[in-house]
Formats: C-alpha cells, sequence, structure tokens
C-alpha cells in the first residue's frame, strides 16, 4: 500500500511541475524516479518516452503508465497515469469556474483577442517542429500531408477516419517501398 | 446523456490522436462541428489557458472543454475519457515490449500516422488564423479587403514569431510568457474593440 502512495505522489509531482508536457516533463522523472526512487533507469525512462509518443493518447500520461507498471504491474501503472492527470484536473476546473464566470468583460475580452493571436503562433511553431520528424519524404508530403489537411480543412470528414486512412497508407507505402529494394538488390 | 456522450467523444479522441497534446485539437475542431458545444474562438481560447498551466496541454484542453460541457462531472469524465485508451495500450504494449520494437509493420504504420497528424494540427493552425487575425464580421458590412485583415493583430502576430523562432534570448522561453505578453498587448490595444 505503501509502494501505490509513494506512485500517486511522485506522479502527481510529475503532473504538478510539468507546463506544456512533453520534453519539459524528462527533467522532473529523471530527478524523482531514476535517482530518487531508482524505480527505473535512464534509458528505461527514454525507450519509455520514445514510445509514448507513437502511441494514442497523451504522452506524459502514456510515460508515467509504463514507470507505474515497470514498479507496481498493472495496478501501479494505473495509479501512475491516474495521478499524473490529477493536478490538471484541478487546476484546470478551478480556472474554468473563475473565466467562465468573466468571460463577458471587455478586459477579459480583449486579452483573449490578443492571446489567440499568441495561439497561432504557438500551433504554426508546433506544426514547424513536427514536420522535420513526419515529412521524411515526397510521398509523405504529397500523398499524406498535404490531403489530410486540405480535407480537414474543407470537409466534415472526421480526423478518425483521415487517421487511420493514413495509417494505411503508410504500411501501403512502405510495402511498396520494400518491394522496390528488394528486387534492386536482388539485380 | 449529454456526459454520457461527452465521454464516448473523448474517448474516441484518447485512442486516435497520436502526437501529443496539440493532437486533440482537430479532434475538438471536430466535435465542435458536430454537437456545437463551444465555438471554435472558445476553444483558441481554452488551449491558450492550457499551455500556460502545469500539466499536459491534452488533459488540460479535455479538462477546460468537458468542464465547459458538463460541469465538474464532465471535467471529470472528458480527462478519464482521454487517459484511458492510451493507458490500456500502454499496459497491453508493455507485457509485449520486444516484440512491438522495431517491427516493420507498426513502423509503416507511424510513417503514415505522423505526416497525418502533422496535417491536421496545421488544418487547425488556419481555423485559428480566420478567428485571430481576419475581421469576416467587419469585412461582411464593408466589403473592405483592407478592413478583413486586422493589422494590429497580424503585426503582433510577426512579433511573437521573431521572438519565438529568431531572437536567441527569447527562443527558449516558457510559452506562458508569450501568452501573458499578448493578454497585456490586446488590453492595451483593445484587440477585441471592446
Amino acid at each position: 500500500m505503501k509502494e501505490y502512495l509513494k506512485i500517486l505522489w511522485a506522479f502527481m509531482k510529475v503532473g504538478a511541475l510539468t507546463f506544456g508536457g512533453g520534453y519539459a516533463m524528462l527533467p522532473i522523472l529523471q530527478k524523482d524516479i531514476v535517482e530518487r526512487y531508482g524505480w527505473a533507469s535512464e534509458e528505461e525512462i527514454m525507450d519509455y518516452y520514445a514510445m509514448a509518443q507513437c502511441l494514442p493518447g497523451i504522452i506524459m500520461i502514456n510515460t508515467s503508465v509504463f514507470i507505474g507498471r515497470k514498479h507496481k504491474g498493472t495496478p501501479g501503472g494505473i495509479a501512475a497515469g491516474a495521478a499524473s492527470a490529477l493536478p490538471s484536473l484541478v487546476i484546470i476546473t478551478i480556472i474554468a469556474m473563475c473565466l467562465n464566470a468573466f468571460a463577458d468583460y471587455p478586459v477579459v475580452k480583449n486579452a483573449f483577442a490578443g492571446i489567440r493571436v499568441c495561439v497561432v503562433v504557438l500551433i504554426v511553431n508546433a506544426v514547424v517542429k513536427l514536420w522535420k520528424s513526419a515529412i521524411v519524404d515526397w510521398l509523405s508530403l504529397v500523398f499524406i500531408f498535404a490531403p489530410v489537411c486540405a480535407l480537414s480543412l474543407f470537409t466534415k470528414i472526421s480526423p478518425v477516419i483521415l487517421v487511420v486512412a493514413a495509417a494505411v497508407l503508410g504500411v501501403v507505402f512502405s510495402q511498396i517501398k520494400w518491394h522496390r529494394a528488394k528486387k534492386e538488390g536482388g539485380k | 446523456m449529454i456526459l454520457l456522450q461527452l465521454f464516448w467523444e473523448f474517448l474516441k479522441i484518447g485512442l486516435f490522436s497520436v502526437g501529443g497534446g496539440m493532437a486533440t485539437l482537430p479532434f475538438l475542431y471536430d466535435l465542435s462541428d458536430s454537437t456545437g458545444w463551444f465555438t471554435y474562438a472558445q476553444l483558441a481560447d481554452m488551449l491558450a489557458v492550457s499551455e500556460s498551466t502545469p500539466g499536459p496541454v491534452g488533459i488540460n484542453m479535455a479538462t477546460y472543454v468537458g468542464y465547459t460541457v458538463g460541469g465538474f462531472g464532465g471535467a471529470v469524465l472528458a480527462t478519464l475519457g482521454t487517459i484511458i485508451p492510451g493507458t490500456v495500450i500502454v499496459l497491453i504494449i508493455a507485457s509485449m515490449l520486444d516484440k512491438f520494437r522495431g517491427n516493420k509493420y507498426v513502423d509503416a504504420a507511424f510513417y503514415g500516422l505522423r505526416p497525418a497528424s502533422t496535417g491536421l494540427i496545421a488544418a487547425a493552425g488556419v481555423s485559428v488564423v480566420g478567428i485571430a487575425l481576419l475581421n469576416t464580421g467587419l469585412y461582411a458590412v464593408t466589403g473592405k479587403l483592407t478592413d478583413l485583415i486586422s493589422i494590429k493583430a497580424v503585426a503582433l502576430a510577426a512579433v511573437l514569431w521573431v521572438l519565438t523562432n529568431v531572437v536567441k534570448p527569447t527562443k527558449k522561453l516558457h510559452p506562458v510568457v508569450f501568452i501573458a505578453a499578448s493578454a497585456v498587448v490586446g488590453i492595451v490595444f483593445s484587440f477585441a474593440g471592446a
């Protein structure tokens, strides 16, 4: 029982101290999980983080579940995932309660009109960062990125369908590439 | 009933968004279209708050949207919905870890998934441009192209882009700094015209 409480506490700290998720959580994991508790090694954490990025859902939650499971099995994983989401739940609920009450004040309206401009720039920066690892050749640009972006903008097709179709296309393209590589290797 | 639907929608978001918090954004736009529970403008505001507060952006967004739609119960259900699929998948994957890593079919699927995710987020960015930088309302009244683009907003966007990409000392600053500064600029120059 004591170990589970430790897991809850450790991952609530991760959730509360990480701004923006992603890379920002790694220094905290290294300090607490590796050095203080010794639940996983540095290399294991990097592996978990890499895999968490490729799996559906929130990277930080997925990473926490990996670590919690390694230490205390399935219940440990669930405890770690839930604990790292808990601070968000509390903090955002309080903020939402306050902001929704004051949303019609001119000061709040003007502030958010300014903030929205900033949001555009943040999204552009996120796309540029993702671009480098996602668009690896012209196939992925012309047949996946461009059509998905256009279909999402101009049609009502659900992103779920676009994501599934893209995964299938990825497998098909890769098959063609393997096939070609094999043929050329055979010559 | 609305709470059940909310939970279901966020389960789908948790299952199909790959690549971190921003990846949930296109699904939230889609949810706005299909349900009308909240507007694009509200989403942009929620994203700004989510980026400025502790915790993963995706969870913050889920909690915020959930609270807006269904109060505290909505916040809890939306957050649970977002984390349950990933948690289950991680628990399964972790138990067959070695088989999964470096599997060429898994790699091949991600070869398609990553550009799709990037494309979806880019499309979401374009939708925010419409709200943040254009005065579609004023343009509809006057029909003048100079009224369509909000000069103040475009100028702020240009400055922010330079500060987050070019200027070395400010590049590494946390987004919360730029969000706070933009709020002040918005108030001082009355961006909403309010």
